[in-house]
């Protein structure tokens, strides 16, 4: 099948989405983020991989997180940074999308790290870049979340070496969420046997089942016996409105209590793609407790993004 | 000028002709079939062997972006995409810009496109003023200017008094309502249908209720206020259903359906394919495959090219900010023909489809080669191809979800009022 994200040689070219990306890749990508765990620890903290390259952060949406753990992850690799936030710049001159990348372009960036409120917007611009400038989907409307999909599985590989003997929960907003479906084609392209997605009717996109999950609408059921927690983040605008009736009933409903933790397996571990509102989908007690897994989650990031740009900038001899 | 059109296959589905017969042509009319008036000498002489020779056709609905939206396409341009397309009628909409809501407007759009003399217009008038969904237009003047009927193009009616007051006056002068069936509040922000492909990518979906409960509302109304309707752009399995049973409950009911909706569904889409962005959304194989057949079994009525060019820049953009629609004029016989050819239509079913029954529609007078009938012909190769290119394209629009494919169905004249508006290889 055609894929945006291959060359002609099945060589990542760009990173927009994990679907359809073949097994192999991903592996290569979770290989490598493992060497780069070893300088992060270094004292000195940089290898020399993107020197002289030009990373540009080019967020259309607010970011703060996700901008700096990938320019932190650029730095690493000895590139030079630029970052731009549109969202308060061109956009709201009229400029288009197009004419802000080709500036860019103008300016001889190497390769661009977008995050855009519209979905499909990184592979409207992975169309339009010219050959030698690599596109890295930094999350597009609700359509994909690529590097957060792959520090996921990552941290899940870290703490479950065996991936094809996983039960994992997906618990929370699927609907608005391109970390879920990140994640789910992450974990079903490496072989988890089975991902569940639990969350009331107004929080599932329609054939939801079709991504090749199972759906449950109870939490205490969907929650038995799963090695790995996925908690997901509830926008404050979706609390109480058509989708909800309000963050305590969603609390009560789908918050990760330690109660409800007591049903997964007794070493399960909970994740959460971040920032948490504490006492809406998690309670403070799981999030701080010996089974969370999310602080670790932040430093494996970096690696992982480390990885990404050093596989599309061609070739990391690890 | 007097033309004589040889050796071609001549098929006329409003008088169920199918026959090899030669047709001569005077005065704008249509003088003689099979046989030539006593003393006709032909300025002209079209030799039409290996090629059908067909009333023109009739399209249910054509953006010709006039007046207000010339950046997107101009008369000129869009009339020319018909003729290439062997097009001579075609009803235009009123989402223009300013909408065609005042009897002014219409006369000066008639007079416009006459003036091109590639085709005729007839403007449907906006059903509210504006399209603002609030206050009744002046129908019987709009009538009286040039209207066949009224729709609210894409916009809705959200409240139900006044749509259901908009059914009543148009009644009241048995006036046809030209309405897409689309539930407003379940459409909103949608930009793709409501199922696996939107869910994977990641696109607000349009449910398929969306269509069905609009529909319900609708054929309710009409029924209760004996309304004459067409439902335009049918996209839902569902919505063939209705309409099959509202037709045999006997409602004064007809529907059509796009030529892109015939062949393409939401896996269209692929990674996230700004040309497949329609109104309504493409939906399941399940509903193309109950469009098919209902346009077989007659309860859709026609096929159109819902012909709506857009600039390049509109399309330029992440898939739920470009602007919805296909260019389709110069598409709408050859898809017509796949159609058919992938469901055992005969020709002359099918360009029934595209011609007298869409006149028919519109109460008006064309889509038949009567004798003394205007001479609105096309002249096409059904088995020669063409491979849709930006170039080959006259419309301005150059986006269409089918670029770079093969077509059946080669134009190479068209005819309105007897004269060549159109002359291809």
């Amino acid at each position: 099948m055609y894929n945006p994200q291959l060359d002609q040689h099945k060589k990542l070219k760009h990173l927009l989405t994990i679907e359809g990306l073949p097994k192999a890749t991903l592996l290569q990508i979770l290989d490598t983020a493992e060497t780069f765990i070893g300088v992060n620890e270094r004292e000195v903290k940089k290898v020399p991989l993107l020197r002289g390259k030009t990373v540009c952060n080019l967020f259309f949406e607010n970011s703060t997180r996700t901008r700096t753990t990938f320019e932190i992850a650029a730095k690493r690799l000895s590139a030079d940074v630029l970052n731009l936030n549109v969202s308060t710049s061109s956009q709201s001159k009229g400029e288009t999308i197009l004419d802000t990348v080709n500036n860019l372009i103008a300016m001889h960036s190497d390769m661009f790290v977008v995050r855009h409120n519209q979905s499909g917007a990184a592979h409207f611009i992975a169309q339009h870049v010219p050959d030698h400038i690599s596109v890295i989907n930094a999350g597009d409307g609700r359509h994909a979340h690529p590097t957060q999909g792959l520090l996921d599985v990552f941290t899940i590989r870290r703490y479950k070496p065996d991936m094809h003997n996983l039960r994992v929960a997906i618990v929370g907003d699927v609907l608005h969420s391109r970390v879920a479906r990140s994640e789910i084609h992450a974990l079903t392209t490496l072989g988890v046997p089975e991902v569940r997605v639990v969350a009331p009717n107004t929080l599932l996109p329609a054939d939801v089942h079709k991504l090749g999950v199972q759906v449950f609408h109870d939490m205490q059921a969907g929650l038995k016996d799963v090695d790995v927690v996925m908690m997901l983040r509830l926008q404050n605008e979706r609390m109480s409105g058509a989708l909800l009736p309000s963050a305590q009933e969603y609390f009560k409903t789908y918050g990760l209590t330690p109660e409800k933790l007591a049903l997964a397996k007794p070493d399960a571990i909970v994740m959460h793609p971040g920032p948490m509102n504490r006492g809406v989908e998690i309670d403070s007690r799981v999030a701080d407790g010996a089974q969370s897994v999310i602080l670790p989650q932040v430093t494996y990031g970096i690696a992982i993004r480390m990885a990404v740009m050093a596989l599309l900038a061609g070739g990391h001899n690890a | 000028m007097k033309i004589h059109i040889k050796n071609g296959r001549l098929i006329d589905p409003k008088n169920k002709l199918d026959t090899h017969q030669d047709l001569y042509i005077a005065a704008g009319q249509i003088v003689g079939i099979g046989q030539a008036p006593a003393g006709f000498t032909a300025n002209q002489t079209i030799d039409a062997t290996g090629m059908v020779v067909a009333p023109g056709l009739v399209d249910l609905s054509a953006r010709l972006r006039e007046p207000g939206d010339e950046y997107k396409a101009t008369l000129k341009s869009e009339l020319q995409a018909a003729a290439a397309g062997g097009i001579t009628s075609l009803a235009c909409p009123p989402d223009t810009e300013p909408v065609l809501d005042e009897p002014g407007l219409i006369e000066m759009l008639k007079h416009r496109a006459w003036q091109h003399n590639m085709a005729r217009i007839y403007p449907l008038g906006a059903l509210t003023r504006n399209l603002d969904g609030q206050t009744l237009s002046e129908m019987y003047q709009l009538t009286e200017a040039g209207c066949v009927g009224f729709t609210q193009a894409d916009r809705p009616i959200v409240d139900t008094q006044v749509l259901w007051r908009a059914f009543e006056y148009a009644s009241t002068f048995n006036y046809t309502l030209f309405l897409r069936p689309e539930e407003h509040f379940l459409a909103r922000g949608g930009a793709a249908h409501d199922g696996e492909v939107a869910s994977r990518l990641g696109l607000k979906g349009i449910p398929s209720a969306a269509e069905n409960l609009a529909i319900a509302s609708i054929l309710r109304i009409a029924s209760e206020t004996k309304t004459k309707v067409h439902l335009c752009r049918l996209s839902t399995a569902e919505a063939v259903d209705q309409v099959r049973q509202a037709k045999a409950k006997g409602l004064p009911v007809t529907a059509d359906v796009s030529t892109q909706h015939l062949h393409l569904t939401e896996h269209d889409i692929g990674f996230f394919n700004a040309h497949a962005h329609l109104k309504p959304p493409l939906r399941t194989t399940r509903d193309k495959e109950a469009l098919c057949k209902g346009l077989k079994d007659g309860t859709i009525d026609a096929v159109c090219s819902d012909h709506t060019p857009v600039d390049d820049d509109a399309k330029l953009l992440p898939f739920a900010e470009s602007e919805a629609g296909a260019t389709g004029l110069e598409l709408l016989l050859p898809l017509t023909l796949k159609w058919a050819d992938l469901y055992k239509a005969t020709l002359l079913d099918a360009l029934a489809k595209i011609t007298c029954i869409p006149a028919q529609i519109l109460g008006i007078a064309s889509g038949h080669l009567s004798l003394h009938a205007a001479a609105d012909i096309v002249i096409f190769d059904p088995e020669q191809t063409w491979q849709v290119t930006p170039g080959q394209l006259k419309s301005q629009g150059k986006n269409t979800p089918f670029m770079g494919l093969e077509m059946p169905g080669k134009v190479h004249y068209t005819l309105l009022n007897g004269h060549i508006t159109y002359h291809g290889h």
